[in-house]
């Protein structure tokens, strides 16, 4: 990409427009974007491996942290697979829980977007009341589990903590007084002929785009591709509530808005029906779960992103995963940016990088770089040709070793 | 006292300094901002560049990867500043400490003025922990 021609803008790792350190490098004609390139690793953690030190109870607060935004995501995605592990069904209270808690949980991070798209448009009023709003649902949060996020709810077998009777009559009207405002900010953002200019035919991925990029959530069903976990394959109370998915068909960032803002409704419509069903009943909230039988599970989860994958891998011995492996959302949804910025100026690529809510934390990864040679230690060829050189050295020892045994006898 | 902390402890800029953190303290500070808690009214605000500010907020376990740019981020703050470390990955490692690519905790790269625990700490001991360490500046 080292054309003379081509200016190279970078954008971060700290930059006043991203929370957290990514870094971007656009590759200019001009205005027009022609490339783009984005370099990981700056939030790396290192989480699949410390996994495997821990505790399968301990688990579920190491993956809470993978991501501040969908904190509760990755445990109900951890513990669905440990229970496909088990091949233990959760009592019927524990799922209409985790449903209450994956939906608020939604609701929040889909104002904090709308919040932060607004202030990236410059647009801060949008910010600041999308903001405000969102501080009714962390308040509910508080009340339900006793912290603003990371509200370590999940535990493997069910939830950690009861809703409260008493409890229940608040939340609605909590949840009434929220449903008002986003109304309020979905009909001013909508209806906003600035906004729209902004936004509409602005970073479009065509339903093709999306199936070779393999995208999920939001930005999937923003083209049409009415793809949601919570709707393919029903875990926790989703199958016995009614609601609906959205979609939309253009595929451009005003769509993604539309697709996000219209959720936040269905939720506060499942968030109800929950509420509603466990008012008044008692029931088992947990199971006991003395061992974990050896063998594999997967998981998944609808995050506010997209779907949340996880593996989990049990030898039945140890009281830890042996692999653990997860897919975040993002890491899907971050490479779409090769089709929807290229061909686009500069100042619409802010908004276009903002539009698919990527959440970088979930999704780092890390390689090895010599630095040097400024390359990549273990490409995938290099660690296919260590892996056919390892083989050749075993052959090769077993070879001398068949000797030796020839001679002693 | 000092002419250069009375002008810092008028008004504090603040640069962000977000170093391999799970986002989440990286959100209640920007929590700090918006109109519940609204620490503008104190005259604190958020900067874009290291070189304007007097308080570098810093979350996250520092990783290798990032060590460096902290580093560079804190040599570009005109002295005398404040280092915040917020939350538990900043102050201790909390649940990375063994992790492989841990190079923090974040006194061990800069040296740090505050620590405000918590996972996340709530915005109103942000806002606690920074008043009373102006109460203390002298």
């Amino acid at each position: 990409m080292a054309n003379n021609k081509k200016v190279i803008v970078p954008i971060g790792p700290y930059h006043p427009l991203l929370e957290e350190p990514e870094f971007f490098e656009l590759y200019c004609d001009g205005e027009e974007v022609v490339d783009i390139e984005w370099i990981a690793g700056y939030n790396h953690r290192g989480i699949e491996k410390l996994s495997e030190s821990k505790h399968y109870d301990q688990v579920t607060f190491l993956v809470e942290r993978i991501c501040g935004i969908c904190s509760t995501s990755h445990p109900i995605a951890y513990c669905n697979a440990v229970e496909d592990l088990c091949g233990i069904e959760i009592p019927e209270r524990a799922k209409y829980i985790r449903s209450i808690i994956g939906e608020l949980e939604r609701l929040h991070s889909h104002l904090l977007w709308v919040g932060l798209a607004g202030h990236f448009l410059g647009y801060n009023t949008v910010f600041m009341w999308a903001w405000k709003y969102r501080e009714g649902i962390l308040d509910m949060f508080e009340m339900i589990t006793g912290n603003r996020n990371h509200y370590a709810m999940l535990r493997i077998g069910g939830v950690r903590r009861d809703i409260e009777d008493q409890d229940i009559p608040v939340l609605k009207k909590t949840l009434s007084e929220v449903k008002d405002k986003i109304k309020m900010l979905t009909e001013a953002v909508l209806d906003d002929p600035v906004l729209a200019a902004r936004l509409k035919g602005i970073g479009v991925l065509k339903k093709e785009d999306i199936k070779n990029y393999g995208a999920v959530g939001p930005v999937a069903r923003a083209s049409g591709i009415d793809i949601d976990v919570r709707k393919d394959d029903p875990y926790a109370a989703y199958k016995i509530v009614e609601w609906k998915v959205i979609t939309t068909e253009s595929g451009d960032v005003f769509d993604k808005a539309v697709v996000r803002l219209l959720e936040c409704f269905e939720s506060i419509k499942i968030i109800e029906q929950c509420l509603d069903a466990i008012y008044r009943k008692k029931g088992e909230i947990c199971k006991e779960i003395r061992e974990i039988p050896e063998g594999e599970g997967i998981g998944r989860h609808e995050a506010p992103r997209g779907e949340v994958f996880h593996y989990v891998r049990s030898d039945g011995r140890t009281t830890n995963p042996v692999r653990h492996k997860i897919r975040a959302p993002s890491y899907v949804n971050i490479p779409t940016f090769k089709s929807s910025c290229i061909g686009e100026t500069i100042s619409d690529v802010c908004i276009i990088l903002a539009g698919v809510d990527p959440c970088y934390c979930c999704t780092e990864r890390l390689a090895v770089y010599d630095k040097d040679k400024k390359k990549k230690i273990y490409s995938f060829q290099d660690l296919v040709k260590k892996s056919i050189e390892k083989t050749e050295k075993i052959k090769k020892e077993i070879g001398k070793e068949v000797k030796l045994w020839k001679k002693l006898l | 006292m000092n002419l250069k902390l009375k002008a810092l402890k008028k008004s504090l800029w603040v640069y962000h300094v977000s170093a391999g953190s799970c986002n989440n303290c990286d959100i209640e500070i920007l929590d700090l901002l918006t109109p519940r808690f609204d620490v503008e009214r104190f005259g604190i605000v958020l900067v874009g560049s290291p070189r304007h500010a007097d308080v570098l907020l810093c979350t996250g376990i520092v990783n290798k990867k990032c060590l460096e740019r902290v580093k560079e981020v804190y040599e570009q703050t005109p002295k005398p500043c404040v280092v915040v470390a917020v939350g538990a990955c900043a102050c201790s490692g909390g649940i990375f400490r063994d992790g492989y690519q841990m190079a923090g905790p974040l006194n061990k790269i800069i040296p740090v003025d505050v620590y405000i625990p918590g996972c996340p700490p709530k915005p109103e001991s942000i806002i606690a922990g920074i008043v009373k360490f102006l109460k203390e500046l002298k």
